[in-house]
């Protein structure tokens, strides 16, 4: 009897979720029609203007500014990440020494519970002029939110990397020094081909945080409605334009935030899918 | 002639409080094959694995006495024991190779698993890799198996074929010695059959030791055996002697099957 309640339970939860994902799309959908019926999609996307029209009525609405802040901001963030995040889960697996291992992984762990809006305040009153004060310009912008972001998403790529590492049997690594292997040659040749596939999808994942991630960046970014000159100038990514435009806009402008909102959305999606998908074949091959 | 020489030797896991071997006497002679034998948990690995200090992977263990390896080179005896330097144990264990009980194929093609010591060793040259790994194959009898499809992966062949993969890894480096940990006791009755044959016809280039549990393995295939209780070495003779006529009551309790 009860098994059957929680059966039913358990789909009743299955099937909300699954309604809920898609009244979200619907909804973005249908306030972003206007949008999609005035620019189209290939329009939208390259367009590079964000002017509302006179007393907000109609305008031209790009989205090419923030779609290219988001996916820039993400590159360098990943670009900085990788190979820390890799550093820190090959020494935590093959290098570091037993009492450490714990402590750090913790401390790791935590790191990637820190609300995001922290990040976001430290990042703007102590990186910041940081890079103003070495590199110049504003202090904030693309590298200073770029690396923010790469600091938020390290300890998310170092924890799975690390358990995927670990995955790899002993013997396989001991049969590799048997061969005359050095640590090194170990870990290159054996352990990270043995993770790729969990490495792979842990970082694409932590691209799908990245791109939509807001509050760390929106007060980092700049959000101005321009494409950046250079690595330490200010730009706009889709979040932020979201979270600082959403209250005061009506009309089209509204429906082309929705729009934006919809690629957001789509790329998340389409990202969060190919992790599931390398994960689901991480467990096949075990 | 002996190739290794071990000499009142014991040895200690980090956080054992009492050693795993307790003063073993024993040599490895030469182009014959050394089987050892005896029951679960008597120590055989643990021997096994101190003859190319794979131990010293894990930090901690304690060894005493001395293991003796042969160098043709010098023509002298040379104390494994003492080895410290990183370069010093990766010339050790390319001298001394090791097959585990479970294949364990790296994840990548079944050329490059062949290839992979030779590379370690600063082999680049193509056509040398190439001759070196057929060789290596044909030398494990896995040559015309595995000839069309040496780029695919190793991990699609049969569990026989990957231990024979693995042996050929080994044999590419050209050892004196090859240690064989239980090298069948995941196969089937079949490829169990080539693996023996297969280890008969590489001891005139190799010295092998072999741990097994299977006692007819160890009698068809051995020339001397050693017989460990209890971490330590009970009796070594010529495997006729230990198989039809042993000294120690415990080694024909065991070998008659009476108790292990
Ligand atoms: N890593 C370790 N740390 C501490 N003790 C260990 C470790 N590995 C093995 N031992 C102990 O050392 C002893 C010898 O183990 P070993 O694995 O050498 O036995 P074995 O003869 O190979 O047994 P089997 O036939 O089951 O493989 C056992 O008592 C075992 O519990
Ligand atoms: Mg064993």
């Amino acid at each position: 009897m009860s098994g059957k309640l929680f059966k039913n339970f358990s789909f009743f939860s299955a099937t909300i979720s699954l309604i809920l994902l898609i009244a979200i799309f619907t909804t973005l959908y249908y306030y972003a029609s206007d949008a999609i019926n005035t620019f189209g999609f290939w329009d939208f996307i390259t367009g590079t203007q964000w002017e509302a029209g006179e007393d907000d009525e109609g305008g031209i609405f790009g989205g090419a500014i923030p779609i290219v802040g988001s996916l820039l901001t993400t590159a360098i963030a990943m670009i900085i990440a990788l190979p820390l995040a890799l550093g820190i889960a090959i020494f935590l697996t093959e290098i570091a020494h037993e009492k450490l291992i714990k402590p750090v992984s913790i401390a790791i762990e935590l790191l990637a519970a820190i609300p995001s809006i922290i990040y976001g305040m430290w990042g703007l009153f102590y990186l910041a002029p940081l890079v103003q004060k070495y590199f110049g310009g504003a202090g904030i912008g693309l590298f200073s939110a770029g690396v923010v972001l790469a600091i938020m998403i390290i300890p998310f790529i170092a924890s799975i990397t690390k358990d995927a590492m670990n995955t790899t049997p002993n013997v396989l690594k001991e049969s590799a020094y048997a061969m005359g292997a050095t640590k090194f040659e170990v870990i290159k040749d054996v352990v990270i081909p043995y993770a790729k596939t969990g490495i792979i999808g842990s970082i694409i994942l932590a691209l799908g945080r990245a791109l939509g991630e807001t509050m760390a960046v929106a007060f980092l970014l700049g959000s101005v409605m321009k494409f950046p000159k250079n690595l330490f100038d200010t730009t706009t990514s889709i979040p932020v334009i979201l979270a600082n435009t959403f209250s005061e806009a009506e009309d089209l402008e509204l429906s082309a935030l929705f729009y934006l909102a919809l690629i957001l959305f789509a790329l998340s999606f389409i990202i969060i899918s190919l992790a599931k998908f390398y994960f689901l074949r991480n467990k096949e091959e075990r | 002639m002996n190739m290794m020489e071990i000499k009142n030797f014991s040895f200690t896991y980090a956080k054992a409080s009492k050693p795993s071997l307790k003063n073993i006497n024993l040599p490895i002679k030469k182009n014959q094959i050394t089987a050892l034998i005896g029951p679960s948990g008597c120590g055989k690995s643990t021997l096994l694995r101190s003859l190319n200090r794979i131990h010293d992977l894990y930090p901690g263990n304690k060894y005493e006495g001395e293991i003796l390896l042969y160098n043709p080179q010098t023509n002298e005896y040379e104390n494994i024991l003492e080895l410290k330097k990183e370069n010093e144990f990766i010339n050790l264990r390319q001298r001394v190779g090791m097959i585990f009980q479970k294949p364990t194929p790296f994840p990548m093609s079944i050329f490059d698993n062949v290839a992979y010591g030779l590379r370690l060793n600063g082999i680049k040259n193509k056509s040398e890799l190439e001759t070196r790994v057929e060789e290596a194959l044909k030398g494990a009898a896995l040559w015309n198996e595995v000839k069309d499809r040496l780029k695919a992966s190793a991990m699609g062949l049969s569990g026989g074929q990957q231990q024979r993969l693995c042996i050929a890894r080994a044999v590419a480096l050209k050892p004196e010695i090859l240690l064989f940990d239980e090298p069948t006791s995941a196969l089937d009755p079949i490829s169990t059959g080539a693996i023996e044959q297969l280890v008969a016809e590489l001891k005139k280039d190799v010295t092998i030791a072999i741990v097994t549990h299977n006692m007819q393995q160890a009698s068809r295939l051995s020339d001397y055996t050693a017989f460990m209780y209890m971490g330590e070495l009970i009796e070594y003779n010529k495997t006729e002697k230990i198989f039809l006529n042993p000294d120690e009551k415990l080694t024909e309790d065991y070998i008659t099957g009476r108790f292990g």
